[in-house]
């Protein structure tokens, strides 16, 4: 039997009248490369405090493999890795300093784990008698996960690491994290960019502290139901309302420079659309069948859930 | 697209310098009165000095830079009068009210008590927010905060509005009305001035920019860098420009 890097079992964490979890249930396997995706809000970094013992749940019970949260914290701190979201890292010490610093205080050394963070660290190594403070976005993130790596963790938790990083550093930190898997580490990384989704063993997608859907990325795009038809004509600015006419609309919304059009019935005839937009005195029609991406599945989630709940939001 | 808008946005040879960095290299580019300009570049490749620079908030170190009309040199006050800024982080009063963050920001830009008033109720009622004009913002959803925050920098109505990396963290819904505001502010005659890192994004725009290393690699409606490149998304576009400068150093 697996027992599972990270368990969490019914948690719920309240801020005052705001609920940032509610009974959230996952079981993360070891050496999994785990994802949170989901928006600012959604809960992320609140599951992650609690996962790292800085933060008690109101109910439920986590566990981090295999110790208690709350009645093992100490144990649990010495075999995490934590990323925060925000660079808090000593800005006043050098690239070398930060990193041993946080080597020493797990009683460890540089040396001793280089191996691990050798792929990062070679790219600021060139600067590493720099001040922290005076590094570009891209070095600091790359010094922060040196320094979570350098006691050889068992879990690593990354919370957002590429929130605000251009599309090539993003490529390049993914990478990254694909290597680290084949150490043996499990990693959870959080994310509100959904095509982030797809490098991911397994990912839940998150919304206003609930698990929406827990899969593999293949499985929740298999699991969308319903068919998704890019769409393009001459007037795309329209596109937009005059789809939204066709009888028995899902949902039609931009996509890149195609619009996404879904039907609610399972009949529905894709030449309606052609129809529909050639009376609405469009031209350059092209109507074309496509594969559902973790985007368009947590918009559909997200739709069924504001069905389920009369919060009255503006959506 | 009409070809007789006039241009609100005029850059030649713009140089900023500091120390013997170069952080922008002879950037040259228009942008027409309520276009939808995206402009695009890596961490680092000078993007926020360049913007500081057209908002009135830096100097160049050379070149001819004109916005709005107005001559960033000397003008920058009436500059500053005449854009509206947002930027990726949240720009709002979280211990005001709804209502009181539109009235502050009203009097800042000059706005008569009976402007701010018929502003104010105008966006509330475009967000269907009303209901919680006296609510403090630290109270209400973080998607609405976004579209709020946007208002705030229109309100105004000013010739552009810069828009730095509007919808970080946003969620993907909220993004997408997110951008039916930036059209129907376009559609109102204001250029909008956009950076983000969401790839689907820069297909919204009606051109774009994308800057490496300090300069403009290129510069096109979304359909025309496909083309040059021979690639189908603007994702493709980038990271070709991007890797293309990663792997020289």
């Amino acid at each position: 039997m697996n027992k599972g890097a990270v368990i969490l079992q019914d948690i719920t964490k309240s801020y005052k009248t705001v609920k940032a979890l509610t009974e959230i249930n996952v079981s993360i396997e070891k050496g999994e490369l785990f994802g949170f995706i989901g928006p600012d809000g959604a809960g992320k970094t609140t599951l992650f405090r609690i996962l790292t013992t800085l933060l008690n749940p109101d109910t439920g019970t986590a566990t981090v493999a295999g110790f208690n949260t709350i009645t093992d914290y100490k144990a649990i701190r010495k075999i995490v890795g934590y990323m925060p979201g925000r660079f808090s890292l000593y800005q006043d010490l050098t690239v070398e300093e930060n990193l041993k610093f946080f080597a020493s205080i797990y009683k460890s050394t540089i040396e001793e784990n280089y191996h691990l963070i050798s792929d990062i660290y070679r790219h600021i190594e060139p600067f590493k008698h720099r001040k922290a403070a005076q590094l570009s976005g891209g070095m600091k993130q790359k010094l922060a996960l040196s320094c979570a790596l350098i006691h050889k963790p068992e879990v690593l938790f990354l919370d957002e690491p590429t929130t605000g990083v251009d599309a090539v550093s993003r490529m390049e930190f993914w990478e990254m994290l694909k290597k680290l898997r084949s150490q043996g580490i499990t990693i959870l990384v959080s994310t509100p960019y959904m095509d982030e989704a797809a490098l991911c063993d397994r990912v839940a997608l998150m919304q206003n502290g609930h698990l929406m859907a827990i899969d593999t990325p293949d499985a929740i795009i298999k699991a969308f139901g319903l068919t998704i038809y890019a769409v393009k004509s001459n007037k795309m600015f329209q596109l937009l309302t005059d789809l939204q006419s066709i009888q028995e609309t899902e949902a039609v919304y931009r996509f890149g420079d195609v619009v996404h059009y879904l039907n609610k019935s399972s009949s529905f005839d894709p030449a309606k659309i052609s129809q529909h937009l050639i009376k609405a005195a469009h031209t350059e029609i092209i109507v074309k069948q496509t594969v559902p991406t973790i985007e368009d599945s947590f918009m559909l989630n997200m739709r069924k859930s504001d069905s389920f709940n009369t919060q009255g939001n503006d959506n | 697209m009409t070809t007789d808008r006039q241009n609100v946005i005029e850059v030649k040879n713009l140089v900023k310098k500091f120390g013997n960095f170069i952080a922008n290299d002879h950037l040259t580019f228009e942008v027409k009165q309520g276009e939808i300009f995206g402009f695009l570049g890596a961490n680092g490749a000078g993007k926020t000095t360049a913007i500081k620079i057209l908002c009135g908030l830096q100097s160049p170190t050379s070149g001819e830079i004109k916005v709005a009309g107005f001559d960033v040199y000397h003008q920058t006050n009436l500059i500053k009068r005449n854009i509206g800024y947002m930027s990726q982080k949240f720009s709002l009063y979280e211990d005001l009210t709804v209502s009181q963050n539109f009235e502050f920001y009203g009097g800042i830009y000059g706005l008569t008590r009976k402007q701010i008033k018929e502003r104010t109720a105008y966006f509330l009622k475009k967000l269907e927010i009303t209901h919680v004009a006296g609510k403090i913002l630290k109270e209400i959803p973080l998607g609405w905060k976004q579209k709020l925050a946007f208002s705030v920098a229109i309100l105004h109505h000013p010739k552009i509005v810069f828009l730095d990396e509007p919808t970080g963290g946003v969620d993907p819904v909220t993004r997408r009305q997110f951008w039916e505001m930036i059209y129907e502010a376009a559609n109102d005659g204001i250029t909008v001035f956009v950076t983000t890192h969401y790839m689907d994004e820069a297909e919204y725009c009606e051109r774009v920019s994308i800057m490496v290393d300090g300069r403009i690699e290129a510069l096109d409606t979304p359909a025309g860098l496909k083309q040059k490149f021979g690639v189908n998304s603007m994702n493709e576009v980038f990271i070709r420009l991007a890797r293309a400068q990663s792997a020289e150093q």
